[in-house]
């Protein structure tokens, strides 16, 4: 047969290698800024750009999106072209794909220490740029299937399907959880409210782990692994059930975000039971990877690749092991709102997604650059340094998510809880939190050593833009075999592609649909009013802020917090508060106490005082200050256009409200301003400070309404 | 409006069943064909990866 001649485009891989490294630094930078604040407040700098809860999204979605992701375009592009021995589907595609997608990470490196924020963990950039990621992805979508359709192979390799399921999956959970109801440019409102919300959200936010961070990359150890290793993959047959099982059962899992929460019980005990169930599928992917290396396992000793896979696919194992086990209720009651969290998540980034990559482009430069890696030992030196890394980062946070919930729910012989002050169990923690900084810092230390050496390496070679392949066009091969029905299927990727969307689309769709639809898993309060227009103004600094990254508003039902949260009303937290809330702020970590029932707790005097000099005011505090509250003032302008689109989104206004709103919010206004003034604290009465108070006095008052309500009849 | 949409909707209740069933067929037929497949195909797949038709550009050797 004749042999055609086609290139690889090297060149797309290459900038996006180049911004993974870039971003890599950046991400993991400003983590360990973010990490350093928590025990040392001054690193918050008393601005209003750098303080924690602005840092924090940036963090996350630097290390997510802008690393992971363009090192999953990196990988999905090189590998794609091999496996289906064709160039990519157009050229000017994948440099719109690539300016397009740097220009969303710009975009998004500006508007969150703005505080342009949407509070939806990872999902926090707002509508415009959510606009611009769909297109982008869509663009990544049509060069991924054309690619596809013009292949030189019959079948798709199964590290193909996973990239298929990866592209159509995200679009589906963006689409869904972005619906937001704009008010200006860059403010919108969530569509769903409340307990909706929060299902919506995590549906994504534990599906964003799924699909963005673990099928590209089981695509791209099902193409790396078996390269590095220079031997096939050890159960091709084990591969198709671990792709078909996980992305079946991974979909229905992100209830397990939510146990012990005002979600309806049915929705978490779905969670908890497809999470469990999560283990077979996962590790079987895990055991495929490590046993390929079968007979290969004298050269992991000394090559630096092979180590980083190894390390990669144990994380993979371990975090995907602890992950289900998390799930488990009486587990969760624990873990959940602590430091465990967050050691759980960094050993699936630092380990699973880190070492995967690093072990992908130490193998992939020097291939093609055409040279030899610049220094073995470096490499080698770079894994131990980021061994160590990922141990002291987790395991101090293992230790201190521990601590802190024991001593959050310890009692005292006389039955009240012997912690009562939140600041007590926040102190206790603050070694772990230097331990952790340092184990961060070591990794990213690492990184560096690693951006050094691939440097070398590159300059030491010539790089080969666009690689020379020498493959046997594709020959219709017509097929008689009856029963193969998945043999079939591999040969047909559009029909493939839309069984991976019917297979993600039933577990979302039935998840969602009755939690929209039957009316008795909200429960409505009837005291439950909506916000007034102060209260709103504050409820959007309230987010602008952050704050949700450090205070939940979800008590759960435990006597300790119900006692340590409401002692005098004694209600844990209820559907039904939360009706009007676009978004949900139920928030998933604990680092200052639950803010529920907040409302009338303090003084107005109290809280004046708190946001301008925590640590004063709680001695200890690591809360930042927020200085600038007291400087900015609300813009009244924004009031009515806020009513119209939360009234268009179901909070019943009334119709006519956006005329006397203005003088209502006056009104409160300079209510707390009267009340500030008793105290010798002067204010005015548009001042940011006045309309976060006012939602902070609002917090929780309305079911205590309902108290009040039943006793007078 | 979408609301409405979902609000119209009857029977709700059977679709957990009906998914159950889709699934467990679905699993059912794909073990039943992993565990069929013809060997030589498999292999033929399992060795993708390891054929890309670049092979003379690639340093055969372990790069350290």
């Amino acid at each position: 047969m004749q042999l055609e001649k086609i290139h690889y485009d090297n060149k797309i891989v290459k900038a996006f290698i180049i911004a993974t490294v870039i971003f890599g630094i950046v991400g993991m930078t400003v983590g360990l800024l973010a990490a350093i604040q928590l025990f040392y407040p001054l690193f918050n700098f008393d601005l209003q750009y750098t303080t924690f809860g602005r840092i924090r999204p940036l963090h996350t979605n630097a290390v997510i999106f802008a690393f992971v992701g363009n090192a999953m375009f990196a990988g999905v592009y090189y590998s794609m072209q091999r496996l289906l021995k064709t160039r990519l589907f157009n050229d000017t595609l994948s440099w719109i794909h690539f300016w397009g997608w740097q220009l969303i990470i710009l975009a998004a490196a500006v508007t969150l220490p703005l505080g342009f924020t949407t509070s939806k963990e990872y999902a926090e950039l707002e509508w415009p740029i959510d606009i611009a990621i769909a297109l982008v992805w869509v663009v990544f979508g049509i060069n991924m299937i054309g690619t596809i359709i013009k292949r030189r192979e019959q079948h798709m390799y199964v590290a193909v399907w996973f990239y298929i399921a990866t592209f159509v999956t995200v679009a589906v959970l963006h689409i869904v959880n972005s619906f937001e109801m704009p008010v200006t440019l860059f403010k919108s409102y969530s569509w769903y409210a409340g307990v909706q919300d929060a299902l919506v959200q995590w549906w994504y936010g534990h599906n964003a782990v799924a699909f963005f961070l673990t099928t590209p990359f089981l695509g791209i150890m099902y193409y790396f692994l078996p390269k590095a290793a220079n031997r096939p993959v050890y159960s091709y047959r084990l591969s198709i059930i671990h792709f078909w099982s996980l992305i079946f059962i991974y979909i229905w899992a992100g209830p397990h975000h939510l146990l012990y929460t005002a979600l309806p019980d049915w929705a978490q005990s779905l969670g908890v039971v497809f999470s469990i169930m999560l283990i077979a599928p996962s590790w079987g992917g895990m055991l495929n990877g490590l046993f390929t290396l079968r007979g290969a396992w004298d050269r992991v000793r000394e090559d630096a690749v092979l180590k980083f896979m190894v390390v990669a696919v144990t994380a993979y194992g371990m975090a995907t092991l602890e992950g289900p086990l998390l799930s488990l209720k009486n587990v969760n009651a624990i873990a959940h709102y602590t430091d465990w969290i967050v050691a759980h998540v960094h050993v699936g980034g630092l380990g699973w997604n880190g070492f995967l990559i690093f072990g992908m482009l130490y193998w992939v430069i020097p291939r093609m650059w055409n040279t030899k890696l610049y220094s073995s030992k470096l490499a080698n030196l770079h894994f131990w340094i980021g061994t160590l890394g990922i141990v002291f980062y987790a395991l101090p946070m293992y230790v201190s998510g521990v601590v802190q919930s024991l001593m959050w729910k310890e009692f005292a012989a006389d039955g009240f809880l012997r912690y009562q002050n939140f600041l007590e169990t926040t102190t206790q923690i603050l070694p772990m939190h230097m331990l952790r900084a340092t184990g961060g810092a070591l990794y990213l230390t690492g990184v560096f050593i690693m951006t050094y050496n691939l440097i070398k390496t590159a300059y030491a070679g010539k790089f080969v833009a666009n690689e020379e392949a020498e493959v046997s066009p594709l020959v219709k091969v017509k097929h008689t075999t009856g029963g193969y029905w998945h043999h079939i299927l591999e040969a047909k990727p559009v029909l493939f592609t839309v069984l991976a969307l019917v297979a993600i689309l039933i577990g979302g769709i039935i998840e969602l649909v009755p939690t929209f639809l039957i009316k008795s898993n909200v429960p409505t309060i009837a005291t439950v009013k909506p916000y007034t227009p102060l209260e709103l103004h504050g409820r959007d600094i309230y987010i602008r802020e952050g704050c949700v990254n450090c205070h939940s508003q979800m008590i759960r039902p435990f006597r300790s917090e119900v006692q340590r949260y409401d002692p005098k009303g004694g209600e844990y937290s209820k559907a039904g508060e939360y009706v009007y809330d676009h978004p949900f702020l139920w928030g998933s970590k604990r680092t200052g106490p639950d803010l529920q029932r907040l409302g009338g707790k303090y003084a107005d005097s109290w809280h004046f005082r708190h946001m301008l000099t925590p640590a004063e005011v709680s001695t200890g505090s690591i809360m930042p200050a927020y200085p600038w509250l007291y400087e900015q003032q609300i813009d009244k302008g924004l009031t009515t256009g806020k009513i119209s689109a939360l009234r268009t989104i179901g909070v019943p206004y009334a119709d006519d409200y956006e005329a006397t709103a203005n003088d209502e919010l006056d009104a409160q206004a300079n209510r707390i301003v009267d009340n500030l003034k008793l105290e010798g604290l002067e204010t005015t009465a548009d001042a940011e400070i006045v309309a976060l108070i006012a939602y902070l006095q609002r917090l929780g008052t309305d079911i205590k309404l309902k108290d009040v309500a039943t006793s007078n009849e | 409006m979408y609301k409405q949409v979902l609000q119209s909707m009857d029977n709700v209740a059977i679709w957990p069943v009906i998914s159950f069933v889709v699934f467990f067929t679905f699993f059912i037929v794909l073990l039943w064909w992993t565990f069929t497949a013809d060997k030589t195909f498999i292999r033929e797949m399992s060795e993708k990866p390891l054929h890309d038709g670049s092979e003379s550009n690639v340093n055969a050797e372990s790069l350290t």
